[in-house]
């Protein structure tokens, strides 16, 4: 294997709704940014690799408008995922793996405020025995909650506590859009959205983008004098049927972080892109994190979800924290997928 | 109830937004609602874009807010093909002409239809946009009904290669 480091990182705030700006006019600054703070240009990298959605641009081939930020003259070499960036950031990786690159850029971006999210996020659901209900993305995350709880897998409290914990860490996160301080009792006496989902549970609509550096170790240096090396990146899909799943615990969060190598030591902050409360606490038990881990520093995907970024925005907020020396070994997760259906986990270190 | 298996179903799929065009492509949608064409020029190597977007897709820069450039409603055919196939969202009548007009000031082409004649039409072929009565304008490029050839020679075609 070769020693791949994250080096460069920016990201937009996220935004509840950009009224003015098209999305790749959110991406725009946010990659001026980014080669403004690292010095990049584009005859440095070799590959690059976006994460979107057509479905949220309302438009077909609305990816290709992202390569105005980019700047594709002379011919580059260019993937695009219909997924988060966190997994466009994965094809990089294996890009330089094999050899082929050295360095990558790598982008997520998303306006979701232009449709209506919940709904269009049914469309990724079976096409012949689910999609045609049009369940909404919050009412089948609650069936997960209710299963959690009836359970005993987890409480309403234990729910209420990620929520606390991830605003209240966002209030030091310029970037991040809900933020300040709840409490407990507070959010458990707000009424439900969809039963047993409270306001709070939910992630909220964001627009946003977010942009990075991976580079090859000879190239690292470059750009950081603590690269955040990438020790473990796997990503793990389950069925896309609902009734062959175990709703309660996540699996692939589990298996993926087994074969990064998450817990064959300490983790000093986990960065995590659970979109909903109890999704949160399923993943940090998939992890193995406990008390000892400084979880969603930033606020994680309950603070500012950036659809097809907010995972990407994880990884670079977890490097982030190797680069500064506050940790030397961070894991970043990224999910897709109705109920935790498909995880990424990218364990990253400092030396 | 019917014994026969399912083999085909109907799911109808709507969608509905509320769609942002964006900054540059706002501002270019109000200067055409005035019957006026604006372009965008890069701040780089000086590049007219039309229609104006958010940044230069060769350079990677925004475009500055002062450097919106009005072109004239006149250019040269760069290339063109006949069409004998309907279209959904096309009501023309067949055959006709779809054309790739480059503006007079213009880096970048625009694809339009043009009224002329199947036989005499040509690459490097000058043309002006009709528009429609002033009074139906709106922040669409559909303002322009269509081309029509001009009275006047031939552009060169070093002037055009470029952007063939």
């Amino acid at each position: 294997m070769r020693d791949v480091a994250v080096v460069g990182f920016a990201q937009s705030d996220s935004m509840r709704r950009e009224t003015d700006r098209n999305e790749v006019e959110i991406l725009i600054p946010v990659m001026q940014e980014l080669r403004k703070k690292t010095g990049l240009t584009n005859d440095q990298v070799d590959f690059v690799c976006s994460g979107s959605s057509d479905y949220l641009a309302g438009q077909s081939f609305a990816f290709i408008a992202g390569l105005d930020a980019v700047g594709a003259w002379p011919p580059i070499c260019e993937s695009h995922l219909e997924m988060d960036g966190a997994w466009a950031l994965y094809e990089a990786w294996v890009k330089i793996q094999m050899g082929y690159a050295d360095l990558a850029l790598v982008y997520g971006f998303g306006k979701p405020s232009m449709g209506d999210l919940p709904l269009t996020m049914a469309l990724q659901l079976d096409p012949y025995t689910t999609m045609p209900l049009w369940p909404d993305a919050i009412s089948i995350a609650a069936i997960q909650a209710r299963l959690c709880q009836e359970g005993g897998t987890l409480s309403a409290e234990e729910m209420a506590e990620r929520a606390v914990r991830d605003r209240g860490n966002a209030k030091s996160n310029p970037y991040a859009q809900v933020k300040g301080d709840f409490s407990v009792d507070g959010i458990l006496a707000d009424p439900y959205i969809a039963n047993p989902l409270r306001k709070h549970d939910c992630s909220p609509i964001s627009d946003g983008a977010s942009v990075m550096i991976i580079a090859s170790a000879e190239k690292a240096r470059e750009f950081q004098d603590r690269p955040a090396f990438i020790r473990g990146f796997e990503h793990i899909c389950e069925p896309m049927d609902f009734g062959v799943r175990d709703l309660t615990s996540s699996k692939s969060t589990e298996i993926a972080a087994e074969k990064a190598g998450v817990r064959a030591d300490k983790i000093d902050v986990a960065e995590l892109s659970a979109p909903f409360t109890h999704q949160e606490i399923l993943v940090e038990r998939a992890l193995g994190l406990d008390e000892s881990t400084n979880i969603n520093p930033s606020g994680g995907a309950l603070a500012g979800n950036p659809i097809m970024a907010v995972g990407l925005t994880r990884i670079g907020e977890a490097a982030a924290r190797i680069w500064d020396g506050s940790a030397d070994r961070a894991v970043a997760h990224a999910t897709s997928g109705p109920c935790l259906q498909q995880n990424l986990v990218c364990l990253m270190e400092g030396n | 109830m019917s014994e026969d298996p399912i083999e085909v179903f109907l799911q109808p799929i709507q969608l509905d937004y509320d769609y942002t065009a964006g900054v540059s492509a706002s501002r270019f949608l109000r200067a055409i609602e005035q019957g006026k064409l604006l372009g965008q020029r890069c701040p780089v190597d000086g590049r007219v874009y039309f229609p104006s977007r958010g940044s230069c897709p060769q350079h990677a820069v925004p475009f500055a807010d002062d450097g919106a450039v009005e072109l004239p409603d006149r250019g040269t055919i760069v290339t063109y093909s006949i069409v004998r196939v309907p279209s959904e969202n096309i009501p023309l009548e067949l055959p006709y002409i779809t054309v790739q007009v480059l503006l007079d000031g213009a880096d970048t082409v625009l694809m339009h239809v043009l009224d002329g004649d199947l036989d005499t039409v040509r690459m490097g072929l000058r043309v002006e946009a009709v528009w429609k009565p002033k009074e139906e304008w709106t922040t669409s490029l559909a303002n322009i009904l269509y081309f029509r050839p001009l009275d006047e020679p031939d552009a060169d075609y070093d002037s055009y290669k470029e952007h063939i």
